[in-house]
């Protein structure tokens, strides 16, 4: 009798811990200590790729992107007035400019990849091919902004201003 | 011997008992229901940071995207706090002198980590998967809230265990077309696909939500 209420007792005071805090290493623990890279080691999801074939999913993947990261301050157009240049941003370089239109593709994701001027490095937050989408998107962009208005169809000449 | 309580006595121990019956009563309500308050949940809770980042000024005032700073959140279980070298990328240009922003440069010089305080803390046996939710229609705002609007972080839901599964039990009238998920602002309109519609656009209902392995693994 004695025994079984001793049982019974830690039994229910198991039930004293909820178990809402468990031992085991998480995220962002400052305890964890930060760890230190290996030299050869590449970055996560930094390894190089080569240029993705141009596809319309990948235009589109690069529209989404630069809308994240570039949009604040080269802007939609790419015209270098992102809100950011707005705020007091020392204004990136417009691509619509004839050194950019020059410059090859690979002269974008390098930009990406290692930053340039005032521009930080973005290699931590766009994935190698999400760089060659953005590169990709930029020539969109610059191509949006010089089309001759002998290559528009008839109906996009009627909707010129 | 004349009597050692009077007669009013038999009121008095009636309600000393009764009171006492009462105490006990009221004290396994409060211990049944405080857990259950808001306030124990710490809802609507602003927490206290080394930097009193504001949400409302970076995604409402500048219409920077959840993605920019979160950047793990389409591809990973977790979210993403943005390292120091993030909150640079602007502010080595502007705001370079604000008082408010020497714990950044301070971390960035000494290249140790700024120590946020959790926000938002599910229990250890909760298996939470931001990327999966984020893919399948669910908005941030469904569980954030209007994070563009707060000055300072605080959580607004109780992310209790009923919250997840009111959702899980019925996800369709909580999707959300792709171009919606990071808008905290967004509201359904008469031309957003039916819940149905992106029940199947989504893929979602193929299997039981509430399996006890998809949130406790």
């Amino acid at each position: 009798m004695k025994r079984a209420a001793l049982l019974l007792t830690l039994a229910l005071l198991s039930g004293c811990d909820d178990m809402l805090v468990q031992p085991y290493a998480k995220l962002y623990d400052p305890e964890a200590g930060r760890v230190q890279p290996v030299a050869e080691a590449v970055p996560w999801q930094d390894a190089p790729v080569a240029p993705p074939p141009l596809t319309l999913a990948l235009l589109q993947r690069g529209q989404q992107r630069f809308r994240i990261d570039c949009t604040p301050c080269h802007g939609e157009l790419g015209n270098g007035d992102g809100m950011i240049v707005q705020r007091g941003f020392s204004p990136p370089p417009s691509y619509h400019s004839a050194r950019l239109r020059e410059a090859p593709t690979q002269h974008f994701y390098d930009v990406i990849t290692h930053g340039y001027g005032a521009m930080y490095s973005f290699a931590g937050r766009v994935a190698p091919r999400d760089r060659w989408a953005i590169a990709a998107y930029i020539r969109a962009l610059q191509h949006s902004q010089d089309v001759p208005v002998a290559a528009l169809t008839p109906e996009q000449k009627q909707a010129l201003p | 011997m004349a009597a050692i309580f009077p007669p009013e006595a038999n009121l008095a121990a009636k309600l000393v008992l009764l009171s006492l019956a009462g105490a006990i009563a009221a004290g396994i309500g409060w211990w049944w229901l405080f857990p259950r308050t808001d306030y124990a949940r710490h809802v609507d809770w602003t927490v206290q940071q080394p930097v009193p980042f504001s949400h409302q000024h970076h995604v409402g005032g500048l219409g920077i995207d959840c993605r920019f700073c979160h950047v793990t959140v389409e591809v990973s279980g977790n979210a993403g706090l943005p390292p120091t070298y993030t909150c640079m990328t602007c502010h080595s240009q502007i705001w370079t002198n604000a008082a408010l922003l020497a714990p950044v440069r301070q971390s960035l010089a000494d290249n140790v980590p700024i120590r946020w305080h959790r926000v938002t803390d599910l229990p250890d046996y909760v298996y939470f998967n931001h990327a999966i939710h984020v893919a399948k229609g669910v908005g941030c705002e469904s569980c954030h809230g209007a994070v563009a609007d707060m000055p300072l972080m605080r959580k607004v839901r109780s992310m209790t265990m009923s919250f997840c599964l009111d959702c899980h039990r019925d996800p369709a009238p909580h999707l959300r077309p792709a171009e919606a998920i990071f808008d905290t602002k967004w509201q359904r309109t008469p031309d957003t696909p039916s819940p149905a519609t992106l029940m199947a656009q989504y893929h979602v209902g193929g299997r039981n939500l509430t399996e006890c392995s998809i949130c406790h693994r």
